[in-house]
């Protein structure tokens, strides 16, 4: 672990340790154990089946669909897929868990250890191990703003099939954390198992945070519950590791707890303690049965995964010549990496690379519109790099060109003809705009061939001027030479 | 025409006489429903349904005029057990806490049996949520055996399912639906003279059977002979996709090959089950049963079944567990009884401490227990254990046997209030039905006799799996041998 990572506490450094229990939910039409749907927003208690409220004597049945997404998850996490797992039941009381339990794995998980490679901003990679990844049903929601003397309570979401996909401690800083938290999103959103919509809820982190003298023994730990944005992950990692800092360097000792992170005030406040947790009482499920898989039925499903970020990155280093970076930050949604191998193909992929990641996605970003709303599409953008690349623009009026593309909707090669842009290549042309350059800076020629090599480029800067940025700038440097050295 | 008595007809005889048009449907449930009123005394029923039955009797009726294809129990008045829900009618479990509730929902075993054209005559009385053995844990109050003894004391029906025992034995049901977890069909069934069978596991749907302990609940009929067990249970049974622990097997005609006889069949006594201090009069009916079976053919065979001996034990840590978290849903907070408190906390204990009675809180605070961080593995894990070995010794039986034959409980009806202050006592009476339940197989209670009391007695036929059929069989032979004709006398309509 690099010094850097460690914080700087009155009494010398402090690591700090993380692991995250993220709940992803899974992309079905209906609910885990029931036909209900979960469509997001409908009106409060619409979408519940007899089933989701527990009525007396309704059964379970378990939706296929949801399994299968599950070991995609894990097929997708390179991960070991049980093939026979087990629900249980979570024993606890809450007005919005109408059962008095909720079905879940304990256990005996659909999924066991698997990985996820984090793509550092240096180029380098770091592995978080993951633990575990298990089905469970999602509770209701409890209303506490709506009337001041009563909860309501709302249970469209519950039994909606949730993947709880759990880390090992192995990350060491908050930007880790966001960076595990973001490349499982790109991992389920390739995958299409979760939306990964996080202001809708579809994406929930548990954080585990806990801090230790260097290389020490692991310290006491507490989990900030519910976290549902990359940026409350961070915020309420930082203030937690220097919260528990404090107390230890104040002589005191953390208590194992559940907290909670105030978004409003970014900071933890405890939920609950050790003493109050509950005991959840988990038994197998009798009204389920075992899931039981067949190799081959896993095998079929690892046969339709699609390439995924860490393949597709590795592809564009060794085939295109990206750099890891510019190839992490492509792959990071599918959306992204596929405009960008559609501007790529038959071109040259460093320079496709630069023109997505730079132009593309700078204008993108600030008109705020989705990639399907943008006016530029992947052929525009391709058709500006040929242009590029047959020398009939520059890179520099090439921007330009860019940000005429964007304004009027018109493709590349209309603006530069319209506007007679195309480049000059002819040496003639060229000559006749360095000789009036010369003759205007007498001067400066002097000087230059006095030795003032340094202004050379004074002089190429004014004969792209005097060309109106058309001028080739390989000619102009060529024949400058020529003509400068008299 | 004579006046109909349902007492003195069977699911089958009344079956003919509707086909042969001695009676219409409407007629049988009229007479059924004068029974059924003039037996309050017995305290069978939580809810009569009279216009319902009426109407359902009627479009029997109309069916059957027209001529065309009628069902198997085609205008047969039935009653229900308030296990069971049913559309529109309140469904209690017997329990306070399900004070009002109307199921928006029909359970498939129900529903099933409506298809076949039946007739619902009503809910029956029960031990609360089906915990009990004598009827006595029902918020509704005691169901009576319509058996009195020679004093005129009153006497339990058995439980759970002793409402449904009563109404068949009082002759005012033709039929009843029960359900068993431990022993709540059989036991009852020989503690009011009457047939029941409890199906193996996953026979017949659990689908909208209020749930007490999931991995033993089962639903069968409780008749009068064995013919209407089979007529019954083949309407019943069944394939449910909405139940992940019913079976997808075809359900055979149980009536077909019910008179096929036990020549060559092999009859396992199992040696266990003769225990120390037991009743000299249920041992010799034990005796009795097995010389019937040989005379009629049957070959007895000595046999062991080792881990009966825990078989109780084990139930009351499995079936309490899974109870506390079946009834963990009842909370006040969608349907049923709510008593307000304070906070959330204390309308919970307001509203379990007034809604469940003292049987039911008892075994939700053992269930607890078991499955409590530090003790779940000395109870609950080695109760799962100990259920495999039991379930292993009759898979070693079966190997040698077809069907095995063991008294159905230990003793016969016993006085209202008699066992109430002692739990243990009162969970003995299921010691011989139990380890059947646990093993998931079938089970069947047929009358064979009365004790000196004059009370009836029952004997227990189990089976292997899905050998349903076999196993009426068997209990059809049994039937036949004891010819068990005794009736209570109607006490209750005076």
């Amino acid at each position: 672990m690099a010094e850097k990572d460690y914080i700087q506490g009155a009494t010398g450094a402090w690591e700090i340790v993380i692991g995250m229990e993220v709940h992803a939910q899974v992309a079905s039409k209906s609910k885990l154990f029931s036909g209900a749907d979960t469509t997001f927003g409908a009106e409060p208690n619409h979408q519940v089946s007899l089933v989701d409220a527990a009525m007396p004597g309704m059964l379970p049945v378990i939706n296929g669909f949801c399994v299968e997404q599950a070991v995609r998850t894990g097929l997708g996490l390179k991960a070991q897929i049980n093939l026979h797992s087990v629900f249980d039941r979570k024993n606890y009381f809450y007005a919005d868990l109408p059962q008095g339990y909720q079905i879940s794995q304990y256990l005996q998980p659909v999924v066991g250890k698997g990985e996820l490679l984090l793509d550092m901003p240096d180029g380098s990679i770091r592995t978080i191990g993951i633990t575990r990844l298990h089905l469970e049903q999602d509770a209701g929601k409890s209303l506490h703003d709506q009337s001041p003397r009563e909860s309501f309570i709302d249970l469209n979401r519950s039994g909606v099939a949730l993947m709880e996909i759990v880390s090992e401690p192995d990350m060491r800083n908050s930007e880790e954390a966001g960076l595990y938290l973001k490349k499982l999103r790109t991992i389920v959103r390739y995958l299409g198992t979760c939306d990964g919509n996080m202001d809708e809820g579809s994406m929930r982190a548990d954080v585990n945070v806990s801090v230790r003298k260097p290389g020490g023994p692991l310290g006491t730990r507490c989990e900030i519950k519910n976290v549902n944005s990359v940026r409350f992950v961070q915020q309420a990692i930082e203030y937690e590791a220097r919260r528990q800092i404090e107390i230890l360097e104040d002589g005191g000792k953390i208590d194992q707890e559940t907290r909670l992170f105030d978004t409003g005030k970014g900071v933890t406040r405890s939920m609950r303690s050790k003493e109050e947790a509950h005991d959840y009482r988990y038994f197998p499920d009798p009204d389920l049965l075992p899931l039981e898989f067949e190799q081959g039925w896993v095998d079929q499903i690892k046969a339709t995964l699609p390439e995924l970020p860490d393949e597709k990155k590795a592809r564009f280093i060794e085939k295109l010549g990206l750099s890891p970076y510019d190839a992490s930050v492509l792959v990071a949604e599918k959306e992204s990496a596929d405009f960008y191998e559609k501007v790529a193909r038959g071109r040259d992929g460093k320079l496709a690379a630069n023109w997505v990641i730079t132009e593309y996605f700078g204008v993108l970003n600030k008109s705020g519109q989705s990639m399907e709303e943008f006016t530029i599409t992947a052929e525009k953008l391709g058709g500006l790099i040929d242009l590029i690349a047959d020398n009939t623009i520059s890179n520099r009026l090439a921007k330009d060109v860019f940000a005429l593309m964007v304004e009027t909707g018109k493709d590349a090669a209309t603006i530069v003809e319209e506007k007679g842009m195309k480049q000059v290549t002819d040496t003639g042309a060229i000559e006749k705009v360095i000789d009036e350059v010369m003759a205007a800076n007498q001067d400066k020629v002097a000087e230059y061939r006095s030795g003032k090599d340094k202004l050379f480029g004074f002089f190429v800067g004014q004969t792209m001027k005097a060309s109106g940025g058309k001028a080739n700038p390989a000619a102009v440097n060529e024949l400058l030479k020529k003509k400068l050295a008299g | 025409m004579a006046a109909i008595d349902p007492g003195s007809l069977t699911i089958a005889s009344a079956l003919e006489g509707l086909a042969k048009k001695d009676f219409t449907s409407v007629e049988l449930t009229q007479a059924c429903i004068a029974s059924m009123e003039a037996a309050r005394p017995l305290n069978a029923m939580i809810t009569e349904t009279p216009e319902k039955a009426l109407e359902m009797a009627k479009a029997a009726d109309e069916r059957r005029s027209k001529g065309g294809e009628v069902g198997l129990l085609d205008g047969v008045p039935l009653a229900i057990k308030d296990l069971f829900a049913t559309q529109g009618v309140l469904t209690t479990a017997a329990s306070h806490i399900l004070d009002g509730f109307k199921p928006e929902y029909e359970s498939t075993a129900t529903a099933n049996l409506w298809k076949q054209g039946a007739v619902m005559l009503g809910k029956l009385n029960l031990d609360e949520f089906a915990m009990g053995s004598s009827n006595e844990t029902s918020y509704y109050g005691p169901v009576v055996n319509p058996w009195r003894a020679k004093d005129g004391t009153k006497l339990v029906p058995g439980g759970s399912s002793g409402g449904s025992a009563a109404a068949v034995a009082a002759g005012f049901a033709l039929g009843a639906t029960g359900t068993d977890t431990g022993g709540s069909i059989r036991q009852p069934a020989s503690l009011c003279g009457i047939t029941g069978i409890k199906p193996t596991y996953g026979r017949v749907s659990r689908w909208g059977i209020v749930a007490f302990a999931s991995s033993l609940d089962q639903a069968g009929p409780m008749t009068r002979t064995v013919r209407d067990s089979a007529l019954m249970l083949r309407a019943m049974a069944g394939f449910d996709p909405k139940d992940s622990t019913s079976v997808d097997r075809p359900v055979p005609d149980y009536v077909a090959n019910l008179d096929g006889g036990v020549k060559g069949m092999r009859i396992g006594i199992p040696r266990e089950y003769r225990m120390d201090g037991m009743d000299a009069e249920i041992v010799a009916l034990w005796e009795q049963g097995k010389q019937w079976l040989r005379d009629a053919g049957a070959e007895i065979v000595d046999i062991s079944l080792p881990h009966t001996h825990y078989a109780l034990a084990t139930y009351y840590i499995v079936a309490p567990a899974e109870a506390s978290s079946n009834l963990a849903r009842y909370d006040g907070v969608r349907y049923g009884l709510r008593v307000p408190g304070k906070d959330l906390n204390e309308m919970y204990e307001n509203t379990r401490g007034a809604g469940f009675g003292r049987e039911v809180q008892r075994r939700i605070m053992i269930g607890t227990y078991v499955l409590s961080a530090g003790y779940y593995d000395a109870y609950y894990t080695k109760a799962q254990k100990v259920r495999t070995l039991i379930k292993k010794d009759f898979e070693q039986a079966f190997q040698r046997v077809d069907a095995i034959l063991t008294p159905t409980a230990p003793n016969a009806a016993f006085p209202i209030g008699m066992k109430n202050d002692d739990p243990v006592m009162m969970y003995l009476n299921d010691v011989f039905t139990v380890p059947t339940s646990l093993a998931g197989l079938p089970g069947m209670s047929v009358p064979a006799g009365l004790n000196s009391a004059g009370l009836p007695l029952g004997l227990q036929l189990i089976g292997k799996p899905f050998e349903e059929a076999q196993l009426l069989r068997v209990g059809q032979t049994l039937e036949k041998a004891a010819n068990f004709t005794a009736k209570p006398t109607a006490w209750w309509r005076s």
